[in-house]
Parts: structure tokens; sequence; C-alpha cells
């Protein structure tokens, strides 16, 4: 394996035990050999106990307890494989719209969405409702896999209406790149190995797909963004005057030399040097995490952001975002929050709800406001200090916030800046 | 440089690295939990990459089973040392001298799941707010299930139903007085990550990994190592075996591998033939199909 040019690719998979989620995914790890020896004999006793012939590959995504008992996946699990191409995290998420906060999750970091279809039924409430969720988070990739191809004879006439389909109702949400697979999970076609049935299909299996996406130009690298974590000072003779600002680079590239701006300050120094762990680098990009030494010696600190004086992002305390509730009390009316953006602190208030989202229809509504978990809406939220903000649509570090309820500490509200 | 992006191991250390400042940033008072693993080896190595020129802000916090390998307690040593970080030890001995917790009984007794009680006492004692843990979401179903940033109640239990979503990078670590975080900065690490990042960073880790003659028993489909606690059954006899160890647990339990790996490189390419899972000889993990998450929501790793 060439590790030293493989990429990391992290894909959401949302659906429920009826599309062939769990099955797709045990394919994808068994067909790659990801899966260990003692995995499979416990599978293979678990699905013998059921009364299942062979190997029941959606066993393998098998979770907690509940989980099990309940033949459902609650949560988002993680799980891995690697090809000698890339290697691969998957996040798995239940597909109800009782869960709709679970896919918000897991869709949140990935660089990839694959939506089940399955092609007896063609596209249903629940395609809508993923799509949505992709299209809401600003996965750049969404890949379409038409599933159960066996049960409809394998026919192409299918497939093609089945995209017309998609393609008629996705074209009200914002998608850059979207794919289309005929596959049959339970017998492989088009997962990991091309299919033997369609040879009417000329374009890559699934896996093959996931391999070639180009997601190097995923990550913004025009705007640069360096949001400061945390402050290193040595209490060391040899580094007495060091101040290192310690963050993960949120996009852009950063050179030595570079003239910046620090925010909400507005001092300006130049880059000094450039630190990527214990070395020394002339120059470091997205999603790096560096520290960085100023030539002048100014105030800064957690929650502030280095950028470039002709590239900064809006300074606002009131802004519009679309937001997922995720907690189980409701929002109440003109409640205080904290809000996390990026590496920055504040208190907030949700000032105005503007509508919620029927996610199954993409209809708007506004005569009921009231904020429950799993809603998606829009809303005007005003901060006691300005955030350095950008649209989500633009970057997703320093677009996204989220909301927490002083009382229980719990993260309540996910939010994406419009 | 002309294409600005990583390689999945850069990216995993720069997603690490993150979450350990982050950890430094919210909490008052963290620790690393250290085993002597090859896992709280590679965390602590991150932790001295993210705070690079300064030395590791976190103590080292190791809950001895008493039933350690010697060996894996000489490199803890060491390496604090090195490091100059300070070390706490959470000792399962003086937890069950002073009657905190029992030793189980019969012929597959452990220490492992005593270790709770010693782990969270020691958390009270030394007013821990965070415990950064080497846990990694491929070994262990329950484990898929954790967060970077996972709440503990004040009894040190874990809900798994009732966690904090984590969306994007905006971890919350908010709690109360007398609860507990366990941060997790290899979660999305696997086995063979690991290896591949101790071997290209040519990180020193205990030699029980590479492959040596070993004096072991064959006990519970797996080879024991000899040790002082080791008992021998009427039918069992003590072989020599070129062994090595997957994991290092608590020593009357953790099984090894016959192996001829003896060097990083090796290890790397039997790890990528492997067919059996790392924790597959950790007979603590095999009482029953929930095991692992059973104890991780009493307070376990």
């Amino acid at each position: 394996m060439q590790i030293d040019k493989n990429q990391l690719l992290r894909f959401t998979t949302a659906g429920s035990v009826d599309d062939g989620k769990s099955t797709l995914i045990g394919r994808l790890l068994y067909d790659s050999k990801s899966i260990f020896e003692d995995q499979l004999s416990a599978v293979e006793n678990t699905s013998k106990q059921k009364g299942i012939e062979g190997v029941d590959l959606a066993l393998f995504t098998d979770g907690l307890k509940d989980e099990r008992e309940q033949g459902i996946t609650i949560d988002v699990a993680y799980r891995y494989f690697t090809t000698p191409k890339r290697k691969f995290i998957i996040a798995d998420t239940p597909g109800h719209v009782q869960y709709t906060r679970n896919m918000v999750t897991g869709a949140s970091t990935a660089n990839a969405a694959i939506l089940l279809i399955d092609a007896r039924n063609g596209v249903i409430e629940q395609t809508k409702r993923h799509a949505y969720i992709a299209s809401l988070l600003q996965i750049p990739h969404v890949i379409v896999c038409i599933n159960k191809m066996d049960l409809v004879e394998y026919k192409e006439e299918v497939y093609n209406d089945i995209i017309i389909q998609f393609e008629e109702f996705s074209s009200k949400l914002y998608m850059k790149d979207v794919r289309y697979v005929p596959i049959s999970a339970l017998n492989g076609d088009n997962v990991v190995n091309r299919s033997e049935n369609m040879d009417w299909y000329q374009s890559s299996p699934l896996l093959n797909l996931l391999e070639t996406l180009h997601i190097s130009s995923d990550i913004n690298k025009i705007d640069a963004r360096f949001p400061v974590q945390t402050v290193l000072r040595p209490q060391r003779d040899e580094f007495r005057d060091y101040r290192g600002y310690a963050g993960r680079i949120a996009s852009g590239v950063y050179r030595v030399g570079d003239e910046v701006v620090v925010l909400p300050s507005g001092f300006t120094s130049k880059i000094q040097s450039i630190n990527a762990g214990d070395k020394q680098v002339e120059e470091a990009f997205a999603p790096m995490s560096i520290s960085m030494t100023l030539e002048d010696d100014i105030d800064i600190s957690r929650g502030d952001m280095i950028l470039r004086k002709n590239n900064q992002p809006d300074a606002s305390q009131e802004f519009d975002v679309m937001m997922c509730w995720l907690n189980d009390t409701p929002a109440q009316d003109r409640a205080k929050y904290t809000i996390m953006h990026t590496s920055n602190e504040q208190k907030a208030m949700i000032k105005e709800v503007i509508y919620k989202v029927d996610v199954n229809t993409y209809n708007r509504i506004t005569e009921d406001k009231n904020l429950n978990r799993n809603d998606i809406f829009r809303a005007k939220i005003r901060t006691t200090k300005p955030l350095m903000i950008d649209p989500y649509k633009s970057n997703r570090i320093t677009g996204s916030i989220i909301l927490i309820n002083d009382q229980t500490k719990e993260t309540v509200a996910a939010g994406m800046i419009i | 440089m002309s294409q600005y992006y990583l390689n999945y191991l850069d990216e995993l250390e720069s997603e690490a690295i993150y979450i350990l400042r982050e950890v430094w940033a919210q909490f008052q008072n963290p620790v690393i939990l250290f085993s002597g693993g090859k896992d709280s080896i590679l965390v602590t190595h991150l932790a001295r990459k993210a705070f690079y020129p300064s030395k590791i802000p976190f103590s080292l916090m190791h809950v001895d089973t008493g039933h350690n390998f010697p060996e894996a307690l000489q490199f803890r040593d060491n390496l604090a040392v090195k490091l100059g970080v300070n070390l706490i030890v959470g000792s399962v001995q003086k937890s069950i001298d002073t009657g905190r917790v029992a030793e189980e009984k019969g012929k597959n007794a452990t220490r492992n799941a005593l270790q709770i009680t010693t782990l969270l006492d020691a958390i009270e004692e030394h007013k821990v707010d965070c415990a950064i843990g080497g846990g990694r979401r491929d070994e262990e179903k329950a484990r898929a299930k954790e967060r970077f940033f996972s709440h503990r109640d004040d009894f040190g239990q874990w809900d798994p139903k009732n966690q904090r979503p984590e969306l994007w990078n905006l971890l919350n670590g908010k709690h109360f007085e007398g609860e507990h975080f366990r941060a997790f900065p290899i979660s999305n690490w696997t086995e063979m990550d690991v290896w591949n990042y101790l071997t290209r960073e040519k990180i020193e880790i205990p030699s029980l990994y590479l492959a040596h003659e070993r004096e072991v028993v064959w006990r519970n489909d797996t080879w024991i190592p000899n040790s002082a606690f080791l008992k021998l059954e009427p039918n069992e006899e003590i072989v020599k075996k070129k062994i090595r160890f997957r994991t290092l647990g608590d020593i009357t339990i953790t099984g090894g591998i016959e192996s001829d790996a003896d060097t990083m490189e090796k290890i790397v390419e039997e790890v990528s033939t492997m067919r059996q899972t790392e924790r597959g000889n950790r007979s603590d993990d095999k009482r029953s199909e929930t095991a692992m998450e059973d104890r991780k929501k009493e307070g376990y790793f």
C-alpha cells in the first residue's frame, strides 16, 4: 500500500433496515476483506440461531444491546475499512424521521453521502428526507444507490426511471455532485465487484467510485481562516519569549512571512514561524493542526482568529441560521444559550424563528414555530459580542455553530450560517 | 508542496492534536490514562506534538492492576521521566487491601472489573475533570459509539443512549461539579493506522509487542505468558514459543500470538494480513456479547 499518498474519505449512510443499508455496509466490509475471522464466526453463529442460511451481512453492523434487541440503529455508529487506495470512515445513521438529529450529526463531517433507494419502490418520502439533509449539510458528493436490482430483474428501465424521479425533486436542492449506481447489496452486484447481471451499466461499481471521488478540493483553500485554540508559552529558558498560537487551520493556506490581521483586535503582524508538531514548516494548509509565532508581541487568546488583511469574515452579532433542534427538551421562547463557533464562545439567544421545514415535502411551516427534537428551522440569532462568521456554503468550519443549554450543559441545537 | 491535501495518517494526527488541545482549553485538570500499551503511548506522543515546545501539560495516570507485565511498568516510568511529566498511579491492590473491592473467585478470575473502582477513586482523589484515553472505535462495538468528548455522570457512569451529539469539530466539554469527561483523541484510528504511524514516526514501544522467545501456557485458546501470578492447572504445561502480544492488559488474561514479527515493519505486514481482531485474545471481552458495553457503562475505559 502506498500509505504516503492515501487519503481519508468519510461518508454517511442513512437508511432503514428495509433498504438494505446494513446489508450494504456488511457487503462493503466483507468484500473488501475488512471483516476478521472472529467477527465472521460470531455473525455466522447468530445467523444460525436466527435460522438464517449462510451469513446475514446486516449483523456486522450490530451495536449496543438495545439496538440488537430492537434490530435498529439508534445512534451514529462509526465503522472503518481500508482499501489499497483509501481509508474510509462510515458514519452509519438510522433513517427514520425521529432520528433526523443523528443523520445531521453523521452528515456534518462527511465528504460523501450514500442514499439508498429500493428499486421496487422508487423515490419515497425517506429518500427526499435524506437528500434534504445531505443538501442542508452540504455534503460535497452524493451517491444514489438503487438497491435490490435483483428484485426487478436487473432492468435498466427501472434504474433510468428512478434517476428521472430523483432529478425531478432534487432540482430544488443544492447538490454539487450526484452519481447513480444500480446495485444488489445482497448479491454483491456493483458494490465491490462489477455486476455480471447489468452489462448496460458502464460506470464504476460503488467502491471504485468511493475510491476515486475527487475530495482534495472539498476543503476551501482560498479563504485563510485560523481560529486560535490555545496559546503555547513554554516555561523553558531556550523559549523564553515564545508565544505559539495553536489551532487547526479551518481553511486556506498560511506561509511564513505572510502579513496577517488578528480579529477582533484588528492588530496586524507577520508570520514569523509555523510549526507542525515539532517540525518547522514554510507553509501550512487546512485541515492541519499547527502553531505559529508572529513577529510582533500582541495580545492574542483563544477564540481570536488570525487572517489575511484583504480576506476577512463578517464580524456579526445578528445573523440567520438553518438549524436542527437536537434536544428532547423543546426550545424556550427567547431563552439564552451558550453559542460555540470555532474556538469562540459567547452568550446568544434565538431572536426569531422564521420558519420550520417539513423535511419530507420541503414546505415551509410558518404557523407552528415551536421547536422540538429533530425540527429543522431557520432562525435569527443574536450574540452578546460579534462572531467572525462565513456562510456555511463557503466554509463548513467557520460557518457552523452549536447552542448549549446552560442549565443542563447539553448541546441542544446545531446551525449552519446563511 | 504543490497539492494541498493531507494523507490519511496526517489527517488523523491533525484531528487528534486538535482534540488534545481542546481538552487542554476546556478542562481544569486533565490526565492521560496511561497503561503502557501502544495506544496510550501513541496518545502521549501526540500530546507531545500538540504542545511542543511546551511540555505535555497533563499528568499520566496509570491504573495498576498489580498484574502487570514488568516491562510495561519499566517503560511507563522511563517515559514519564523522559517527557518530564507527572505520574499518578492508582493501585487495584490497594483498593483490595482497603476493602473497596473484593477479588473475583474461580478459575477465570481477573482484576479487570476491579479497575473501575480504582480508576474512579483516583479520578475523584486527584480532582480529574477529563481523563484522556487511547480507546478506538474499531476495537469493539460499544466503543464504536463513543464520542471524542464522552460525558460521565457523578457516579462515573456512561449513558450510551443519551450522549451529546458531536457535529463538525465543535466539542462540548461543559459539565457540573463532580462529573467528568473521557476524551478519545484516536477514536478514528484502526489498529493498522496505529502500527503504520508508530512505524513511520519511529516511536518506541515495549518489546512485548515484538516476537521473542517466551514462556507461555495454552489456555482459553490463547498463549498466556508465564508470570508470578500464573497457577498451572493439572493438564497445563509451560512451553517456549516465539510469541508477541497484540495488546498489553492484565498479564494473567492477555494472550499472545505465535509470530515471527520481530521488527516494526514485520508487525505492520503481519497486522495487515491478520484475520483475528486485536481483542480476540482478551478473555475479559469474551465473557458475553455485551461485556465491554456493560463495563463501560459502569465507568470502564
